[in-house]
């Protein structure tokens, strides 16, 4: 297969800037709606509201190496994603970073693709480390990913992301309580608190209260950020790498809107696991304008 | 009747313990978890001699699973340990997410399978566990039949890449394995050699076979004596090799009859070679509380019903 060429794809990099960033995010946005819509299925509410998790992660926070890629991961940052009907922006980002051809993009969801609804590991696509869709499962795996960096002298870091809604099933709790018990130090979770689930509102559906004092008191460090500006994202997970390594496992609260970019996706269930059709995809995109858009 | 002489009765668990600590000494890359059961699962001599490379998860059994395939990633073969029960239906979407469709090299290591858990009762005495693991596509199935073969079994699947369903049990059986016998994967071990019918056992059933092999060569009837310590991948050239000669078949374990050894080769020899079939098996029921024998007893699990199988299916037999 091809390699991705070098004008859409992105090399991890500190010191990227804000601006560009948001150039990188823009072009993910324009990925998930236009791989929603190819297949009329999808989940783009969650994809648009963690892009700028997502793209802070794999294009400057995270030490990685996308070619080869390497299951094990040894002596780079690994990212789990337990949400896993979010794979469209979890998608575009392995693409764009370099795990495998953006063209491939377009495979999405169809018949004999590496790009299944949900990620998994088994059409071997390179990115993804775990199986994720049947929700709550992303804490443990990640959990023991990174007693697996301990035991291997490797000091980098564990990034795992959960829906807030994911919140209601019971592992994520068994997962909370046992790794502030076994110092688990090296690993950062993510909520995507965007307040939403299929059903509704999720304070109406299964209300999960101060989740601040919750995980406070499971012992975990916890901080909360607006996870839809870079200005306000990439500081925070600056100060929860700062907090690593001190015997406790670092929480981050991220309040987003799902749907973030589309002004008629935004803030609401409704686009929680539904497509565009084609009059809406084209004014979404041209809410989603680049400089130099490369569409796959 | 070939003799199967012993010294010594042992737990099939104490098997795997030794196994556990013998790889925790020759694989680094060996792990074990645990959910608050390190005694019965014998896992104390790792705990002791690794406690750096062992984890204590609490009851929370679908945490473990995870953190096991996370483990997993950076190099680790994780070894889990709790009662069979707690290690498959507990936990079945874990682990068909998170080990068995992500392809991760866990091993499940299951204690107090079956009836023989005893007193506990129903609650606890899990007889789906193989029909569970054996769904799932790639689970390796394991159900060895004493403490030897227990513990050369845990030595084995440390060395196969893939998840592993290993199931083992409470009470004390004869342990007739020679212990320099090297475990084979899938391949299944001919006891006795015999004529007249072909009896495939699993678990603790295998030595219950031996016994009623003593009673039909008492009656003239001279039984082929199979060991499938393994379900899944199953010995189909031995099972059907054996069946093609003695003409008819009996299968023994200690499961439901929906899902276990006994429905694995009803259904090879329905494709292969139709020939007639007794199960002794659970048969759609719920165990209860008891000693292990007794139980075993009642819901027809020894070698009175073995023997009752075997004249059944020769009666059916085409002359």
């Amino acid at each position: 297969m091809a390699q991705p060429t070098t004008s859409e794809t992105h090399a991890p990099d500190a010191t990227k800037s804000v601006a560009e960033l948001q150039q990188i995010a823009t072009q993910v946005r324009r990925d998930i709606v236009r791989m929603v819509h190819a297949v009329n299925s999808g989940h783009p509410g969650g994809s648009l509201g963690c892009t700028e998790l997502l793209v802070s992660l794999y294009f400057k926070v995270m030490k990685h190496t996308p070619e080869p890629f390497d299951m094990d991961g040894i002596n780079q940052d690994l990212f789990f994603l337990s949400n896993g009907h979010i794979s469209p922006v979890f998608y575009s980002v392995l693409a764009r970073s370099g795990y495998f051809p953006v063209s491939e993009l377009a495979t999405f969801r169809k018949l004999n693709s590496r790009l299944q609804g949900h990620p998994a590991t088994h059409e071997h696509l390179p990115g993804i480390r775990i199986a994720s869709g049947s929700l709550g499962q992303g804490l443990s795996v990640a959990t023991g990913a990174a007693q697996a960096k301990k035991l291997n002298g490797d000091d980098r870091t564990v990034f795992v992301l959960m829906g807030d809604g994911e919140l209601q099933e019971g592992q994520i709790w068994e997962a909370a309580l046992y790794a502030p018990h076994h110092k688990v130090d090296n690993l950062i979770a993510f909520v995507d608190r965007n307040g939403q689930q299929i059903d509704g509102p999720t304070e109406k559906i299964g209300g999960l209260g101060d989740l601040r004092a919750k995980f406070e008191s499971f012992g975990w460090r916890v901080l909360e950020a607006d996870g839809n500006q870079f200005e306000t994202l990439l500081p925070a997970i600056e100060e929860a790498q700062s907090l690593l390594g001190q015997g406790v496992p670092v929480m981050v609260l991220m309040d987003t809107q799902m749907g973030f970019g589309v002004d008629f996706m935004m803030g609401s269930h409704k686009w929680h696991g539904v497509a565009p059709n084609d009059e809406q995809l084209a004014k979404a995109l041209l809410q989603l304008e680049v400089e130099k858009a490369s569409d796959y | 009747m070939k003799d199967f002489p012993y010294s010594e009765s042992k737990d099939t668990r104490s098997g795997f313990g030794a196994g556990l600590h013998e790889l925790g000494k020759t694989n680094p890359n060996v792990v074990a978890l645990c959910a608050d059961l390190i005694g019965s699962l014998k896992m104390d001599a790792f705990v002791k001699d690794f406690p750096e490379r062992f984890f204590q998860v609490g009851i929370a059994e679908a945490n473990m699973m995870g953190l096991a395939a996370g483990l997993t990633i950076g190099g680790k073969i994780p070894f889990t340990g709790t009662f069979a029960n707690f290690s498959t239906g507990r936990v079945y979407d874990q682990i068909r997410q998170s080990i068995a469709y992500s392809g991760k090299n866990v091993k499940i290591c299951a204690s107090h399978a079956g009836l023989t858990l005893g007193e506990d009762g129903a609650t606890h005495q899990i007889l789906e566990d193989i029909g569970l693991m054996k769904m799932l596509p790639h689970m390796c199935v394991i159900n060895p039949c004493d403490y030897n073969q227990t513990k050369a079994a845990t030595l084995a699947i440390a060395d196969y890449e893939g998840p592993v369903y290993l199931r083992f049990g409470r009470p004390v059986v004869p342990n007739f394995t020679p212990a320099d016998q090297p475990f084979e994967i899938g391949k299944g071990i001919v006891l006795n050699e015999g004529a007249d019918v072909s009896i495939f056992a699993t678990g603790h059933l295998v030595w219950k076979a031996i016994l009623a092999g003593k009673l039909l060569a008492d009656k003239g009837i001279n039984a082929e004596i199979i060991n499938i310590h393994t379900i899944k991948p199953l010995d189909a050239r031995l099972i059907l090799e054996s069946a093609r000669k003695t003409r008819c078949v009996v299968t023994a374990e200690e499961h439901q009859m929906n899902g276990g050894l006994g429905d694995s080769i009803a259904q090879l020899l329905a494709r292969e070679e139709p020939l007639p079939l007794e199960m002794v098996a659970v048969n759609d029921s719920f165990g209860e509380s008891g000693t292990p024998d007794q139980l075993m007893e009642k819901y027809g699990l020894n070698e009175t019903a073995i023997v009752a199988a075997v004249e059944k299916v020769m009666a059916r037999k085409a002359k």
